[in-house]
């Protein structure tokens, strides 16, 4: 109280700006307004779900609760009555300086409509954090609240600093480990100036379009994609009117942020704050829900990991990253890999074999049953000899006796799923049947705000269900209890992408494959566009006629050519060998062509940046030409099988001395010798090569002439060998 | 009642999120708040101590589990129990031998009682501490009889009930509350000054000319190196830097400001470096009742170092951080894995903590553990805010301090109250 008056009287004192001393607020979005994590959400809330055996709202609540956040706003929405309940009946309620205020709406079907109820309701004072439920992180908030409230002071519209952490997104998926698109943002380095923001980048256009006047107004502006947009900005209370003004902003990111940094009008600004040390992410897809429950197992987001959470006394780390809590049943013979959790009252049988999981409370888990990857919930009990990897299994569920769950596999709240059933990959199963009116649109996004009717819903299912079941039992073998849910045309092809599951390698593959041929149209042309314009005509080109002679001879022109670019690059990037003879295997793959046109094309390629790399005499060429094929004589012989693949590279060089680099014409004796040498070309090779050769024409025989020594040489040598056997 | 629930909330909380950084502050804080916790327990009219105990122990409980790590929460509360333990015993020694001395009269006893304070209660509990435990090594030196008759197991709070007809029990109970907070006092005072009367034996230890090896920082440590430099003492000090946390790039810091030549190493180095060392000189977390001892990450690796040239190794210790429990004891969580984020920069390796390809599981594993154990027989002296002792004296020490039966501090324990 005493402070409160002290506060109110300095007010008077002090300039306005440092009058702002409201205890710091937060808002944090208890509904994730997206359908991601179907079914499970048709009776559960996001926010409300198990990470690593604690609801992931407690995550955030106990980091702003850290982060010196005085009053918090959730704003429920969908299943805001579980929501609410939960949160009454939690520690949050009872907290000293730490109050929880509850905002509940029925009808809100986007974070644009939340803000602008809570603009209505008259409850932020200041500057506040805007964060989602499922929002994990360790960082603190005192530095990134100062440089906001400095900019403020000198720039009033400044209004919302976002938080920014390093996280390389995969060369190969375009997606960043936590199965969110490639994100570009346009940072200005000086001033953090956030210019550019783009996560829905299409790849298949290879660019994206920068505003001319960005560059123009910024003396520097650094694009980057191996930033993570952490999803907790600082806000100024501007935001929210924008908000309302602006009736038509749904998507923070996409209709709000996007929305700003077009509109110059205002003049408003958004600016980053990036993170170095410590964590932040939020759960976005089942793959983020992966990714973070490793890290957390990990320890990244110490103090928020599960035993310092529970009090350790409940659960104790063990070597190797295992959370045991104090009373699991374990069969001696069961065997716990690393990285798992096992909560409280489960039970685990003979000769079981769990790694890289989590496993909740009061499970019951029988003999044999092997479990990776795997994140079960609470009261779930599994039969012997299942098999699961990679699944997600919620509260509930029974699995028969030899059940098989395929990696990517969700069974939701209650499922059953028979005797020796095997669960095909990537399917979502629930007790609720999928809802029918799907329509593909943008729109469907904000579906699961309707899912307050949805719970009405599953209410409405739970009378009739029995007769339901029967009907279906089969779906899910005998006595299984459940629906598997279709998956749309179209989307098959990215449930990969955000699963719980690992991608498969062949389809790691094939976009290695997809990338390289983008890249090599970038390569064979530094203009940007032009080469998006190529892609076109390429792919054209490849689709649409390809049957006659003629269109093989140019595949393998431009076989040979995408060969030669991927060598560039991997001289200039020193890329690994592993990685080259991969990416050469692909392209072989995509162009159907034999390994004997790979070792052909490949030694083309060395050869051609042997002349091409700078000499001044024959002798320094040969040495250029060494050096590379000493380097590169891993990634030819992964190609060269058998030995007539190896005379195919003889007649390429052959071909070579006399078209396209007559340079190597003097040095032809050499670098057979250097290739017989390097143990790339056998003897056999060469000799076949040179009987071959004896009876073509005399033109033809120019370079075995220049050889006839080394030959001659090379049958000398094969003879006292002979003799000497 | 409700405001101390709320302090032990709080505190509860900061013990939780990991904000109280450091054995010392955390002792302090722990033993301030049972204070308020004491001073607030309403006491009954019979078995105060016992209430008292009771009260302790349940706020006690909560603590330990909010931080086990953190061993000097729960040696302050064993402490704060044992004080109670000692102060209940002696007021009713003191009533005994006032039933003694006016053996006639009940009602004497009351002015009698207010003639004993000569009788400090310290002294009481210091002779009453000799009777009741076995023979301890510092009681047959100074030559106190031991008529030990009472055996220690037996209940002190039975033992307060029986007597307590005798007693004036409204003036008793004041004056057992009164008692154990004064005593609380002197414990936090004791806390508080342990490191000026650690540091006044540096002398003794810290010679001309001789070169001192630390690992990280101790702020124990830091007092004790000045206090041997303001006595004039010249020496040399290395200060290994302690990673991940670096805090002996700190120490270093500190020492050169007040003057201490100071050579600033590689943990990696210590080997190498150890043969020109005198003697090391380490601060610790946690004392166990072997001579064990709990320290920051990487000094056992310093002290078989130590060993292997011979180099002496002290360990300096407040009396808070004597643990009674043995390091195998399963209320002993002898570590705390951090945060991998001190030793690598996630950004920079967020492509090998990708899950999404591969095996699906991270092949790259960051353990960052806090403490190390080193075990007794490396350490060849412990210098607390008593003196110097071999850690073999270690449990005797302890001993004086705790009584046996706070060793385990749960729920079964207190309902069985």
């Amino acid at each position: 109280m005493g402070a409160q008056k002290k506060g109110a009287t300095a007010r008077v004192s002090e300039d306005p700006e440092e009058l702002a001393r409201h205890p710091l607020q937060a808002i944090l979005l208890a509904d994730s307004f997206t359908t991601k994590f179907r079914p499970i959400t048709l009776e559960r809330p996001k926010v409300l779900l198990p990470l690593v055996n604690i609801p992931m709202i407690n995550y955030t609540l106990a980091w702003l609760e850290s982060a010196g956040v005085e009053e918090v706003f959730v704003f429920c929405c969908a299943h805001s009555k579980q929501v609410i309940d939960y949160l009454e009946s939690s520690e949050w309620s009872s907290q000293p300086n730490f109050s929880v205020t509850t905002i509940e709406s029925h009808n809100s079907i986007s974070a644009g409509d939340a803000l602008r109820l809570i603009y209505e309701r008259n409850v932020i004072h200041g500057d506040f954090v805007l964060i989602r439920g499922d929002t994990v992180s360790n960082m603190s908030l005192t530095q990134a609240l100062q440089e906001h409230k400095d900019r403020r002071k000198k720039d009033a519209n400044a209004i919302m600093t976002m938080v920014v952490k390093q996280s390389k997104p995969s060369p190969i998926t375009q997606q960043s480990r936590l199965g969110t698109d490639e994100l570009f943002m346009a940072i200005n380095p000086v001033t953090k100036q956030l210019l550019y923001y783009e996560d829905k980048a299409e790849y298949s256009k290879g660019f994206i379009s920068l505003d001319k006047t960005l560059i123009a107004d910024n003396p520097s502006v650094i694009l980057h994609n191996d930033k993570q947009d952490c999803y907790i900005d600082i806000c100024s209370q501007e935001v929210l009117s924008l908000f309302t003004d602006n009736f038509d902003y749904q998507h923070l990111r996409r209709h709000f942020v996007k929305g700003l940094l077009v509109d110059d009008i205002m003049g408003y600004k958004i600016f980053t704050h990036e993170i170095h040390s410590s964590y932040a992410a939020r759960i976005d897809n089942f793959r983020s829900y992966d990714t973070i429950s490793k890290d957390i197992i990990q320890r990244w987001t110490y103090p928020f990991v599960p035993d310092v959470l529970c009090g350790s006394s409940a659960i104790k780390v063990e070597r190797q990253g295992t959370y045991r809590a104090s009373d699991v049943t374990l069969s001696r013979s069961a065997q716990l890999g690393s990285f798992i959790f096992i909560g409280q009252g489960t039970k685990i049988g003979n000769d079981t074999k769990i790694s890289h999981s989590v496993i909740g409370e009061r499970c019951t888990i029988g003999s044999n049953v092997t479990i990776e990857g795997s994140y079960i919930w609470n009261n779930v009990t599994i039969e012997d000899g299942c098999q699961l990897r990679n699944a997600i299994v919620c509260d509930g569920v029974i699995l028969k006796s030899g059940a098989v769950l395929q990696p990517g596999v969700i069974l939701s709240f209650k499922v059953v799923v028979g005797q020796q059933f095997v669960v095909p990959a990537y399917s979502k199963v629930s007790l609720l049947q999928q809802p029918t009116q799907q329509d593909s649109d943008e729109e469907l996004e904000y579906a699961d705000s309707t899912s307050g009717t949805g719970e009405l819903r599953s209410d409405k299912l739970n009378g009739d269900i029995a007769p339901d079941l029967s009907e279906t039992a089969s779906e899910l073998g005998t006595g299984g209890v459940g629906y598997i849910w279709k998956v749309f045309e179209g989307a098959y092809d990215e449930e990969w992408r955000h699963s719980v599951a690992p991608i498969p390698t062949d389809k790691l593959v094939k976009l290695m494959l997809d990338r390289d041929e983008d890249e090599e149209l970038l390569t064979q042309d530094g203009n940007v566009i032009s080469a998006s314009g190529e892609l076109k005509t390429d792919s054209d080109g490849n689709g649409s006629e390809d049957d006659d002679n003629e269109d093989s001879r140019d595949d393998y022109v431009s076989f040979e050519k995408e060969v030669e670019a991927t060598f560039l690059r991997a001289v200039h990037e020193n890329v690994k060998v592993d990685l080259a003879v991969l990416e050469v295997n692909a392209l072989r793959l995509s162009y159907n062509m034999a390994s004997v046109d790979c070792g052909g094309a490949i030694f083309y390629s060395m050869m051609k940046l042997a002349v091409e790399s700078p000499h001044n005499s024959a002798s320094e060429l040969h040495r250029n030409a060494a050096d590379i094929v000493t380097t590169w004589q891993k990634l030819l012989k992964s190609f060269l099988h058998d030995i007539d693949e190896e005379i195919e590279v003889i007649l390429k060089f052959e071909e070579m001395c006399l078209e396209s680099a007559k340079d190597f014409a003097a040095l032809f004796p050499q670098i057979l010798h250097l290739l017989y040498d390097k143990e790339i070309l056998q003897e056999d090779a060469i000799l076949r090569w040179a009987d071959e050769k004896e009876g073509a024409d005399e033109s033809d025989k120019v370079f075995l002439k220049r050889s006839e020594k080394f030959i001659q040489w090379l049958r000398e040598a094969e003879e006292e060998e002979e003799e000497d056997e | 009642m409700p405001d101390t629930q709320a302090l032990v909330n709080d505190f509860l909380n900061k013990l939780k999120k990991r904000k109280i950084e450091g054995s010392q502050a955390t002792a302090k804080q722990t033993a301030e708040l049972l204070r308020s916790v004491i001073s607030q327990t309403r006491m009954p009219y019979t078995n105060q101590a016992a209430a008292l105990i009771h009260s302790v122990k349940a706020v006690g409980e909560r603590l330990i589990a909010a931080n086990p790590v953190e061993l000097a929460v729960g040696n302050v509360v064993r402490r704060v129990l044992h004080i109670v333990r000692e102060e209940d015993l002696s007021l009713t020694t003191a009533a005994m031998a006032g039933l003694n001395l006016s053996a006639e009269s009940d009602d004497e006893d009351d002015t009698d009682r207010d003639n004993h304070p000569a009788l400090s209660a310290a002294a009481i509990a210091a002779a009453s501490r000799s009777t009741l435990r076995p023979p301890s090594l510092q009681t047959l030196l100074e030559d106190v009889p031991d008529s030990a008759a009472v055996p220690h197991t037996s209940s002190s709070g039975g033992d307060s009930e029986g007597k307590s007809k005798s007693a004036d029990k409204s003036s008793r109970s004041r004056k057992l509350k009164h008692d154990v907070i004064e005593a609380v006092n002197e414990l936090i005072q004791d806390i508080s000054t342990c490191h000026e009367l650690i540091a006044e034996q540096a002398v003794e230890h810290i010679h001309q000319n001789e070169v001192i090896l630390t690992l990280g920082s101790s702020r124990t440590v830091l007092e004790f190196l000045c206090a041997a430099k303001e006595k004039k003492r010249s020496f040399r000090v290395f200060v290994a830097e302690g990673a991940p946390r670096y805090q002996g790039h700190l120490l270093a810091k500190e020492l050169v400001t007040r003057g201490l030549q100071t050579t600033l190493i590689t943990d990696s180095a210590v080997f190498a470096m150890i043969s020109r060392v005198n003697m090391v000189i380490v601060g610790a977390h946690a004392v166990m009742a072997n001579g064990g001892v709990i320290a920051p990450v990487g000094l056992n690796m310093v002290a078989l170092a130590a060993q292997k040239h011979a180099v002496p190794f002290v360990v300096l210790a407040g009396s808070h951080k004597l643990c009674p429990l043995y390091p195998h004891h399963p209320e002993v969580l002898l570590n705390e894995l951090r945060s991998p984020s001190e030793l690598l920069d996630f950004g920079e390796f967020s492509d090998c903590l990708d899950f999404g390809s591969g095996i699906g599981a991270p092949l790259l594993h960051v353990v960052n553990p806090t403490f190390d154990y080193v075990p007794p027989k490396l350490v060849s002296l412990f210098i607390t805010d008593t003196g110097g002792h071999n850690p073999s004296y270690m449990y005797r020490l302890i001993a004086d301090y705790y009584s046996a039966d706070d060793l385990v501090l749960e729920r079964r324990t207190t309902s069985g109250n």
